[in-house]
């Protein structure tokens, strides 16, 4: 930021206010530059670095296949890889490796396996640890139709967005007398702001219609109704975007019945929750689905979201579709929409032509086999 | 069932409080309830009977309401059911309560409903509540009870589904309780509590060894809520216990959504708060073809109001005659059956599932040209033609 130095004393005192006048314009003109460029960065030479988190179980053979894929599709990215464990910091509270959190500061990035949450084991979950550490607001999760895996519903191409903070998760519950529990949905407007405001910015980066906020401000009328309002101020910023409201149950009706429908949803937590894994079982599960998280201070966190797979841990039988999908969400948020593009293509093509197929997608190939099939097509298209 | 034994039904739902498991008394008297024609257990028919005639009281609501139980009466007076409606209108834009207490009134002097949706307006401030919502818990009509079922003349992604959903109709999320504590900072209560979970876990294991089903599972969130849905599992593993011969099992409600879109049919009998009973609900109303097909009932103690499942209003297609009547008129055959008419019942059922499956004249939501009076023509045509009910047979 400049700064133009003010001598003093001065005796002009109207140069005074002009100089320091100066100074706010400029620094409001730079301000405004800097919040335009965060979404979606462009990286046009060097490498990036990301932080890449293997996680359990699953996790390192598939972080091992994406990073074969990358490197066959000469993607600029450099892996640096950090393990998270929930360890005592100072204070008695809960928190992750400092090496791990330095380096995500320091590349922004982040691309994660599944971590396992152990019952019982004094501490919260890692995702809830990871999520409270980055303050990672929104969760979203592109639901597009995946050629040759055939699910009962065909042309699905939506985007839930998640408010990941607060509402009904905020783990704030007490028992009043034996046998009466409270539980608390909180909704802020600070909160509900910011969701919207991603949204719609989500909406108009990656060319979408429409923004649908699904509530149920007909029951619930003043936290539902908050959220609302705060997306209908923010939908009078965006006049592009179309902007509709749908009560929850409605969605839920019609999106079993024509997900076509649907482009952008924007929702509080619980409903996110449910409506994000109804659209994945839409396109064919959790092994299908990529997911990322954004945060304050411009962090994001890619991640697949199914589980560990101890049973198959180390057996070579994965599926890193998930990983990868969300990988290459991770290069279009950078900017590096060609790379994207090309795995994309190569992981599709490959899932379509049926012939290396991994288990669960209905083959009997090794995670190796099928990401050498890809990382095959990847260096075919150059 | 006599009344004795609905005022013995009251103290029977205290005892997994108590931590008694179930005798073998209450075991015969089920077994007696069962071996009853028609299923819905202790519920007494209402009294308001004069002249072998009822009352029931007739709520249009708005929307596609008033049409769709208009037709109701024609096909009721048509096939001559001893059934006299009395109407109570409710005013969804005015902002005094006083229709919807005449309407409660009426229902607690007639003991039975049938009702069209009420519209809530959402822009409006906090002191105007929903209606709906209004009725169902002055009435404590706690158990909403939802008959998915897939209809063979009609073309879904899904064949041969078969779901019985209960959701507890009157805590949980809906319990309208928020403030605002800071400007900005906005509370929603979602009360649970052990009486209403016990309760509507018990009626979903008796209803479930009625119908014979094999398996119920409850719905839930308690990895992350640990108190509330913690609560509300707790109290369906207690009333497991007491019905051996039924299978019990849990999920999470947003992996039980993704299962639901991919394989329904592991799913018997569901049993749920309220929030996720209206996701599952509209979740399963839509894999069967859609909100004009499914019937909902909504049981209290000494209550019972029927209307569509999904509760729709259905404003964009009111007054066009395009409005599918089906639900309403299932929703009606059930009413039928908690008055104990149970012919009359079975005979609208089967004109209307024949209109459905053999003559296959569908209206627009589920892929045909048919219209409202055209489809409830069709059924009263196929009433006709089973010819009149003897009196042996009433």
């Amino acid at each position: 930021m400049i700064c133009l130095k003010r001598s003093a004393p001065s005796r002009h005192l109207w140069k005074e206010g002009l100089i320091s006048s100066i100074c706010t314009l400029v620094s409001r003109v730079v301000g405004a530059m800097k919040s335009q460029a965060s979404h979606p960065r462009t990286f046009s030479r060097g490498l990036q670095t990301v932080t890449l988190i293997p996680g359990d179980g699953i996790g390192p053979e598939i972080s091992t296949a994406v990073m074969k894929i990358f490197e066959a599709a000469k993607a600029p990215i450099q892996w640096e890889e950090r393990n998270v464990t929930a360890i005592k910091g100072p204070g008695g509270k809960w928190m992750i490796p400092t090496e791990a959190k330095d380096s995500m500061d320091k590349s922004k990035i982040g691309l994660k396996g599944p971590l396992k949450t152990p019952i019982a084991a004094g501490h919260p979950s890692m995702n809830l640890l990871l999520r409270k550490t980055f303050d990672l607001y929104a969760n979203v999760r592109p639901c597009v139709s995946i050629e040759g895996y055939k699910t009962p519903y065909t042309d699905v191409d939506l985007v839930t967005i998640r408010e990941n903070t607060e509402g009904e998760y905020s783990g704030i519950e007490h028992v009043i007398v034996d046998g009466v529990v409270q539980s608390i949905k909180l909704i802020t407007e600070e909160a509900s702001q910011r969701i919207a405001e991603y949204a719609f910015e989500y909406a108009r980066n990656n060319q979408r219609a429409s923004v649908t906020a699904v509530h149920k401000a007909n029951i619930m009328r003043m936290s539902d109704g908050l959220f609302l309002r705060k997306c209908r101020e923010v939908a009078e910023n965006f006049k592009d975007i179309k902007f509709t409201e749908m009560y929850l149950d409605t969605v839920c009706l019609n999106m079993v019945q024509d997900p076509t429908q649907f482009d952008v949803l924007v929702m509080p937590n619980l409903y996110g929750d449910i409506l994000s894994d109804l659209c994945a079982g839409l396109i064919g599960g959790l092994g299908v689905t990529p997911s990322g998280n954004i945060g304050a201070n411009g962090v994001a966190i890619f991640e697949s979201v199914h589980g560990t797979a101890p049973d198959i841990a180390g057996k070579d039988l994965a599926n890193p579709t998930a990983l990868l999908l969300s990988a290459v969400m991770m290069l279009r948020h950078m900017g590096l929409h060609g790379q994207a593009k090309k795995i994309e293509t190569a992981c599709f093509d490959t899932i379509r032509d049926k012939k290396v197929l991994t288990k669960d997608l209905g083959g009997n190939s090794k995670c190796s086999e099928f990401t050498g099939e890809i990382c095959r097509r990847v260096q075919d298209m150059e | 069932m006599a009344a004795s034994s609905a005022a013995l039904s009251l103290p029977k739902v205290f005892r997994p409080v108590l931590g008694l498991g179930r005798s073998g008394n209450p075991a015969k008297v089920w077994a007696a309830a069962a071996s009853c024609r028609r299923e819905k257990s202790t519920f007494v028919p209402p009294p308001a009977k004069y002249g072998g005639r009822h009352t029931v009281t007739l709520i249009p609501g708005d929307g596609i309401g008033p049409e769709l139980l208009n037709h109701v009466r024609e096909l009721f007076r048509f096939s001559c059911v001893p059934v006299d409606f009395e109407v109570v209108n409710v005013n969804s834009s005015v902002a005094t309560e006083d229709d919807i207490h005449n309407a409660i009134t009426a229902i607690r002097r007639n003991g039975v409903a049938l009702k069209g949706n009420i519209e809530t307006n959402h822009n409006m401030p906090p002191s105007h509540k929903s209606r709906n919502n209004l009725l169902r818990t002055s009435l404590d009509l706690f158990a909403n009870m939802m008959h998915c079922q897939s209809l063979p003349g009609v073309q879904t992604r899904h064949k041969n589904i078969d779901i019985i959903i209960i959701r507890e109709n009157t805590e949980g999320e809906y319990s309208s309780l928020e403030h605002e504590s800071v400007s900005g900072v906005v509370e929603s209560l979602k009360i649970i509590t052990r009486y209403n979970s016990l309760r509507i876990a018990d009626y979903a294991f008796r209803l479930a060894r009625e119908k014979g089903r094999r398996r119920v599972t409850a719905v839930h969130k308690a990895n992350i809520m640990k108190l509330a849905d913690g609560l509300f599992l707790q109290c369906c593993k207690e009333v497991a216990s007491g019905y051996p011969d039924i299978q019990f099992d849990s999920m999470i409600v947003d992996n039980t959504t993704m299962q639901l879109v991919s394989k329904p049919h592991q799913f018997d009998v569901m049993v749920m708060p309220n929030l996720y009973g209206n996701v599952v609900s509209n979740v399963c109303a839509g894999l069967v073809g859609g909100p004009g097909l499914v019937p909902g009932a909504n049981y209290g103690t000494n209550y019972a109001v029927f209307e569509t499942a999904t509760r729709n209003t259905g404003k964009s297609i009111a007054d066009k005659n395009i409005a599918n009547p089906t639900a309403m008129l299932l929703a009606s055959c059930l009413m039928l059956d908690h008055l104990r008419l149970h012919d009359y019942a079975n005979m609208i059922r089967g004109a209307v599932l024949t209109t459905m499956n053999e003559t296959r004249l569908h209206t627009a939501d589920i892929g045909g040209q048919g219209t409202t009076s055209e489809v409830v023509q069709s059924v009263m045509k196929n009433i006709q033609s089973g010819g009149p009910l003897t009196t042996e047979q009433i």
